[in-house]
């Protein structure tokens, strides 16, 4: 277990690596400077030269990626071209909007899917898997920001019980940032609920046709213990691995939902770094995705090993 | 046992979330205080200092509310005295004397003084300044501490416009001890103190209790920041916002017009929108072919199509609601037999090819599309390429690597833009540039109105670009909001006069 963990952190940090270059790679190459989007269509020559000289643009690319990267390992992220604060202080402050959201959507999916998913195999052929079959096809066909739309439709404009957007942040007010968060968890969750109660349903109903389902039936098991004991468990490796998987969607569908709910998150903290070409900000916040997805990656395959003993042997 | 626990378990969690949930929107009801106002911007501003950021959205938040400059530009463009309450120019033109209000203290609790001028306007001149507008400045050559409510500005040349100069969101007083941090906290003179930004969300403003002048009725403000045109359309019918001043999606404005909630203002911008040539660039540096565009573009169907409706035909590039107007709208009439017959006359009977480059907003994605399809007629086949603004900076107006392009120049009497020796479009005339040289020194008023019309008719008769419309502001907000500006002749939400009616 230890030399599987071991060999997998060092795998992750050779990622990491790739990433960074190639992160400032693109960011090099992409047309526009920040200089000039800061100071618009006026702007004078020599106004230009002073303020890249103020934001340390002149440097060598070289030396700004070393820069940038041992900034990285000491935890200075850089200061902010445009908002002129540090770039460690924006992510934290916007970490606090993105998680809670992409773990709540998360969640969510998760407790709608399994038992929706078990429900469904179990009652394999009948009217009432083919229903929630159907509707769980048009919760993947639906995109989440139409989606969105409607529910703020419905519950800010027609009901009026829920706030059309925004955030007034945790430390103002925890039920108002709550209600600030139905919304946009429920958008992002339905899709991938949708994708899940499937996975789970047909990875269910392959379990259930092994030969040690009828072993466990034979020795006298009760089919709900059967179920449970043998099926579910043993269907959940499937399961796990599109969770891995949705958690880098749920992060990429946060910078949608929050244009949508106009959430302070880091989605759209990266969608204006771009605009505004606030490189730095840009570089950093994509850097942290990258770790978190793969931190996510490598705990999905502990999780694996935790689940079933023969991956923790064959290691 | 165990097995059963777990499905059990699901269960109530799910159970529990519903639960939680439901308490939840029970407690949430849109109740606001009536001496406050949330108003909707589209953009967030990048940061606070109005001497040191081109983007509107600064000004939008700050200009009049927290900074002032010695003068302003009113509701009506015209220019008003603000922290100069009153000045006279030297005979010769070369001085002009400012005099100063009384009693004025920043923010932070310090008095406000002449030195603080000289400070501000010497900071957006100097070689290290990082000014958007630096050449707002460029005639001032000495700025003059008489007394501590006397500032004398002595000019290099004389200047027509210092005054409406000094009046831009760019040129206002800041105090030496707060400038480096006005990025991010703003201190200024204005009736409104900075509160709070909690960023990529909304920027709070609060009444200042020590302001020299009429303290305003609202007590707190806040901007809130939803570039999604349908969030903030649910923003607005929900009532969680109160105001719209620049409301960026014209699609739906007959919603809000068709409901009595709500008061909806179509008033003017300084924005000309115009489809920029590239003058130097093929077919293009010829001027029957320009003239041929100008004929091919039906400028109605674009404000119709593009704009529903919104927005006001121009012939030239000068903003309608000016005095100095000159209605040229009839010169290039649409009218797709003249362009052609004026192509083959430059050589193109057929027509040729090339990219029109589109940046994102609105009138430039939608009307590229009718334009292209309006060339289309008299054989010139475009390409469109959409952009980002930051790459339509670099591209089109740094490298002027592009044919034709849409844009609107917002910026308030911006015809001198034609006389620059570099300039995107191109354009070359030493008969403009000696009659803008001639403008910039000539200081009576019917003068100048004179030449400007004469520098009107002058790119009209080039044709350098062809003049879409000007821009309309559409404003919406709750029919009780009244003081909010219906137009907008500098970026600016001044609060100082607004109130809620029926309070």
């Amino acid at each position: 277990m230890f030399w599987f963990a071991f060999l997998r952190l060092l795998g992750l940090t050779i990622t990491l690596l790739a990433a960074s270059l190639v992160i400032f790679l693109v960011l090099e190459v992409i047309p526009g400077d920040p200089a000039e989007v800061m100071l618009g269509l006026s702007a004078q020559a020599d106004t230009l030269a002073a303020l890249r000289t103020e934001l340390g643009l002149n440097a060598p690319a070289t030396e700004r990626y070393v820069t940038w990267v041992l900034g990285m390992f000491q935890g200075n992220f850089g200061i902010s071209y445009t908002y002129s604060v540090p770039v460690a202080e924006l992510i934290s402050e916007r970490i606090q909007v993105s998680l809670p959201l992409a773990i709540g959507a998360l969640t969510l999916s998760t407790i709608l899917a399994i038992p929706i998913g078990v429900y469904s195999a179990r009652h394999h052929g009948k009217s009432v898997d083919t229903g929630i079959m159907s509707i769980a096809q048009i919760g993947i066909a639906i995109p989440n920001f139409w989606f969105a739309i409607l529910l703020v439709y419905v519950f800010a404009i027609v009901l009026r019980i829920l706030p059309s957007g925004g955030f007034p942040g945790w430390g103002e007010s925890v039920t108002g940032s709550l209600q600030a968060l139905i919304l946009p968890v429920v958008a992002l969750a339905l899709p991938q609920a949708s994708i899940l109660a499937r996975v789970m349903r047909s990875a269910l109903l392959d379990v259930l046709h092994e030969d040690f389902i009828r072993t466990a039936r034979a020795k006298g098991l009760s089919n709900s213990a059967t179920l449970w004991r043998h099926g579910v468990r043993n269907a959940l490796i499937p399961v796990l691995t599109i969770l891995g998987l949705q958690f880098s969607f749920l992060i990429a569908g946060t910078v949608i939902i929050e244009n949508v709910f106009y959430l302070p998150g880091l989605g759209r903290l990266i969608f204006q770094g771009i605009t505004q070409r606030d490189l730095i900000v840009v570089k950093s916040s994509v850097m942290l995705l990258v770790a978190l997805t793969i931190f996510v990656t490598f705990l999905v395959d502990i999780a694996y090993a935790a689940i079933d003993p023969r991956l923790r042997q064959s290691r | 046992m165990h097995a059963k626990s777990l499905g059990r378990r699901l269960l109530c969690l799910a159970g529990g979330a519903a639960l939680t949930l439901a308490a939840l929107i029970g407690a949430h009801g849109s109740v606001y205080a009536k001496s406050s106002l949330s108003l909707g911007m589209a953009l967030e501003p990048p940061h606070l200092d109005a001497t040191a950021g081109a983007a509107a959205a600064i000004d939008e938040v700050v200009y009049q509310n927290v900074f002032q400059g010695l003068t302003r530009i009113g509701p009506d463009g015209r220019v008003l005295p603000s922290l100069a309450s009153s000045w006279e120019t030297s005979a010769d033109g070369m001085t002009y004397r400012f005099h100063l209000q009384k009693d004025v203290v920043f923010h932070d609790g310090t008095a406000f003084s002449a030195d603080d001028v000289k400070f501000s306007l010497d900071r957006a001149r100097a070689d290290s300044s990082v000014n958007a507008q630096k050449q707002l400045f460029a005639k001032i050559a000495e700025v003059v501490v008489v007394d501590p409510a006397t500032v004398d500005i002595k000019l290099s040349s004389p200047s027509g416009n210092l005054a409406y100069n000094l009046g831009w969101g760019d040129a206002v007083i800041v105090s030496p001890r707060t400038a480096k941090t006005n990025k991010t906290q703003p201190v200024g003179t204005g009736p409104f103190k900075f509160e709070r930004w909690i960023k990529g969300q909304e920027i709070r403003l609060s009444r200042f209790e020590g302001y020299w002048g009429e303290q305003p009725k609202l007590e707190q403000a806040s901007f809130r920041f939803m570039s999604d045109p349908n969030a903030a359309f649910a923003a607005m019918i929900s009532g969680d916002l109160d105001a719209f001043p620049n409301f960026h999606a014209p699609e739906t404005i007959v919603q809000f017009e068709a409901d009595p909630r709500f008061e909806v203002v179509i008033g003017t911008t300084e924005g000309e929108t115009i489809l920029a040539m590239n003058n130097a660039r093929g077919p293009l540096k010829n001027k029957l072919v320009r003239q041929a565009i100008s004929h091919a573009v039906d400028k109605q169907a674009v404000i119709d199509g593009a704009m529903f409706g919104h927005g006001t035909p121009i012939g030239t590039h000068f903003a309608p609601h000016h005095p100095a107007y000159k209605d040229l709208t009839g010169q290039y009439a649409y009218d797709p037999a003249k362009a052609k017959e004026l192509l083959a006359k430059a050589g193109y009977p057929d027509g040729f090819s090339a990219t029109l480059k589109l940046p994102p907003p609105t009138y430039s994605r939608r009307g590229g599309e009718l334009i292209a399809s309006d060339l289309k007629k008299v054989g010139i086949d475009l390409k469109i390429v959409p952009v980002e603004w930051a790459q339509w900076l670099s591209e089109v107006f740094k490298e002027t690597n592009y044919d034709f392009t849409i844009v609107s120049h917002v910026e308030p009497m911006d015809i001198g833009i034609y006389a620059r020796d570099t300039y995107y479009f191109n354009y070359e005339s030493d008969a403009l540039k000696a009659l803008i040289n001639e403008l910039n020194v000539t200081i009576d008023e019917e003068k100048r109105y004179e030449l400007l019309k004469q520098a009107q008719q002058m790119i009209a008769d080039d044709a350098v670009n062809v003049y879409l419309f000007q821009l309309a502001k559409s404003g919406v907000w709750n029919a009780n909001v009244k003081g909010l500006w219906h137009n907008t002749p500098t970026p600016s939400n001044d609060l100082s006069q607004v109130y809620w009616e029926g309070n």
